[in-house]
């Protein structure tokens, strides 16, 4: 699965520009992503490729667009030193798994790599890169396949039971 | 040990002690949302087996991005969104308000110690009225929309204290693009900020609500103003009799206590393309623009457009820029129309566009062209945010606009 590198504060707006938040369907918005950023993306991304980012990756809008833009490109793994808040729950809620790697700008672009959840560690051409584990709360919507799954079995929720990150 | 004011906002809500790094799921007292973000919520709450709303009354839906409908598929998205706040009796303000975040807080449904989610990331103002509000994506929107609560992880608090009293034609946007710069584009992720010190206790409500609608812009999941009087007179004049005494303990534990002094603040101008990047005005003064937009959710209240007619004073603006101004509201148009500003500056040159996001949304109108530049009042001066990738976008105050759009450069509103 190659890699997709960009640098640190990839907005929103990068990632999927406003001109298209008019459109719902993740492979419409697949084929404008990254337009004007990366144009070799819409075309090159193969299912199951993965984005490495920087610092503050998805910063901006709330715009659910962009995690689904990459989710309907066929990625399952954003890779960053660290992510904005709004698109690290959105990127969960849609189906991806936003990994937190804090070297993840040593890690080469258009290179073959694998993801091991288990030992928490992206592998590139043998060399490793830790990630920071999921937080527990995210990971049972994770396991569930997203918020969508996981409400669709609930009829009501349980307010204010509060657990420790 | 005390609790910040987030805290005990959560803690009310919960009925119990929560503290920061908790995860809780806390009921919503507000819930928004608007035409880019609302037709995939919805969507959402369908597919999570969603049948009725929580609770239709706590809802608040409307148009504001692309309107009038200036697609074909925006027009879908408003008819898909008018039918469901028909079938949930929902109450529709459709696009007859304004900007999403300056009617929630006109209506009044937004007040202190109230917890609400906006489908859009400057939801983060409505801190200036004491609330808990931050933005939450289309599918966390679904799931609020069905059960009436949200997942949250209590933020960490940063205490943003500022003092002294803004020079002339120096104000809440220059404090908030230096604060900015000082925190960093990712400085305050996943905390919230709160705003304090003698400059905020005497800020009116339009400056609180410029610097808590950027908030986000460092990262924050909230900011907000501790409620005082003239949050309640606020909270009163829209109809509302909240007089929640609601604020941090002297011995709350803040993740960072930052100090700020606003008496030798300079006019701020954010360069492209991140909004942290702020420069004192005499750094960037001279810059050509070709469109000055003065508006939005950020700046775009009567007393920003008062602000701008006063620095314009009686003379034209520059004939090769396209001055833009929109005001925030139906309400804030019609106090400036009242005022004879709308007048003034159709007189001087500039296209006044009814209430809405304007070229902020980057999708509508007022687009930039690859190489143009734009100045603007807006919050976010990301590449391509207003139109092409190759366009540069710089932000400022509405006075620093105004001097601006009178010279086509960029220009020290002090001098004017």
């Amino acid at each position: 699965m190659r890699t997709w590198k960009f640098g640190d504060n990839i907005d929103t707006d990068a990632i999927i520009p406003g001109r298209y938040l008019v459109y719902n369907d993740p492979a419409v918005l697949a084929s404008h992503a990254f337009e004007g950023t990366r144009n070799d993306f819409a075309k090159g991304v193969t299912p199951g490729d993965i984005i490495i980012g920087g610092r503050n990756f998805g910063c901006g809008s709330s715009r659910e667009h962009a995690p689904l833009a990459l989710a309907g490109a066929g990625i399952r793994y954003v890779v960053a030193a660290s992510f904005a808040r709004i698109f690290y729950r959105n990127a969960v809620n849609v189906g991806l798994l936003p990994l937190v790697c804090p070297e993840s700008e040593a890690i080469p672009d258009g290179e073959e790599c694998s993801v091991d959840l288990e030992t928490r560690v992206i592998t590139c051409r043998g060399r490793t890169y830790p990630f920071e584990p999921v937080p527990d709360f995210l990971l049972r919507i994770a396991d569930a396949g997203g918020l969508i799954a996981f409400a669709r079995n609930l009829e009501r929720v349980e307010t204010c039971t509060g657990s420790q990150q | 040990m005390g609790a910040t004011i987030v805290e005990k906002i959560f803690s009310s809500k919960c009925g119990q002690s929560v503290r920061a790094g908790e995860v809780v799921m806390a009921p919503v007292d507000g819930a928004m949302i608007h035409d880019i973000t609302g037709p995939l919520a919805i969507q959402n709450f369908f597919e999570m087996g969603g049948k009725q709303v929580f609770d239709p009354e706590k809802i608040i839906l409307l148009f504001d991005h692309q309107i009038p409908a200036d697609s074909l598929a925006a027009a879908e998205n408003h008819v898909f969104m008018r039918e469901f706040a028909r079938h949930q009796g929902i109450f529709n303000y459709d696009i007859r308000e304004g900007i999403c975040h300056q009617v929630v807080l006109e209506k009044g449904r937004a007040g202190p110690g109230e917890i609400i989610v906006g489908a859009d990331s400057h939801t983060c103002m409505y801190g200036a009225a004491g609330a808990f509000a931050t933005g939450i994506g289309s599918t966390d929107m679904g799931f609020v929309l069905k059960f009436g609560s949200l997942y949250f992880r209590v933020p960490e608090t940063i205490q943003a204290e500022v003092s002294g009293t803004f020079p002339r034609r120096v104000g809440p946007k220059d404090l908030i693009l230096s604060i900015a710069k000082d925190i960093g584009a990712d400085g305050a992720t996943y905390q919230a900020i709160e705003f304090t010190g003698e400059t905020f206790s005497s800020m009116p409500m339009h400056g609180r609500m410029t610097c808590c609608n950027m908030a986000i812009e460092v990262g924050a999941k909230a900011g907000i103003v501790p409620p005082d009087e003239i949050t309640y007179e606020y909270m009163r004049s829209r109809g509302r009799s909240y007089e929640v005494s609601i604020a941090s303990d002297p011995d709350a534990q803040y993740a960072h206590r930052k100090r700020y002094d606003v008496t030798d603040l300079s006019p701020q101008v954010a360069i492209p393309h991140n909004v942290d990047l702020a420069r004192d005005v005499t750094e960037v003064a001279g810059t050509r623009v070709d469109q000055v937009f003065i508006g939005s959710c950020t700046n775009g209240r009567f007393e920003d457009l008062a602000e701008a007619a006063e620095v314009m004073g009686n003379t034209q603006f520059d004939e090769s820029t396209r001055v833009i101004i929109i005001p925030a509201s139906r309400d804030e148009y019609l106090k400036a129309l009242q005022a004879g500003l709308i007048e003034r500056f159709v007189r001087a040159g500039a296209l006044v566009e009814a209430p809405c996001c304007g070229p902020c949304m980057g999708g509508a109108f007022g687009l930039l062209a690859p190489g143009e530049v734009s100045l603007s009042t807006s919050n976010r001066n990301f590449r391509g945010r207003q139109g092409s990738v190759d366009a540069s976008v710089y932000l400022c105050s509405p006075a620093t606009a105004a001097a601006s759009a009178l010279y086509g450069e960029i220009t020290d509103p002090r001098g004017v």
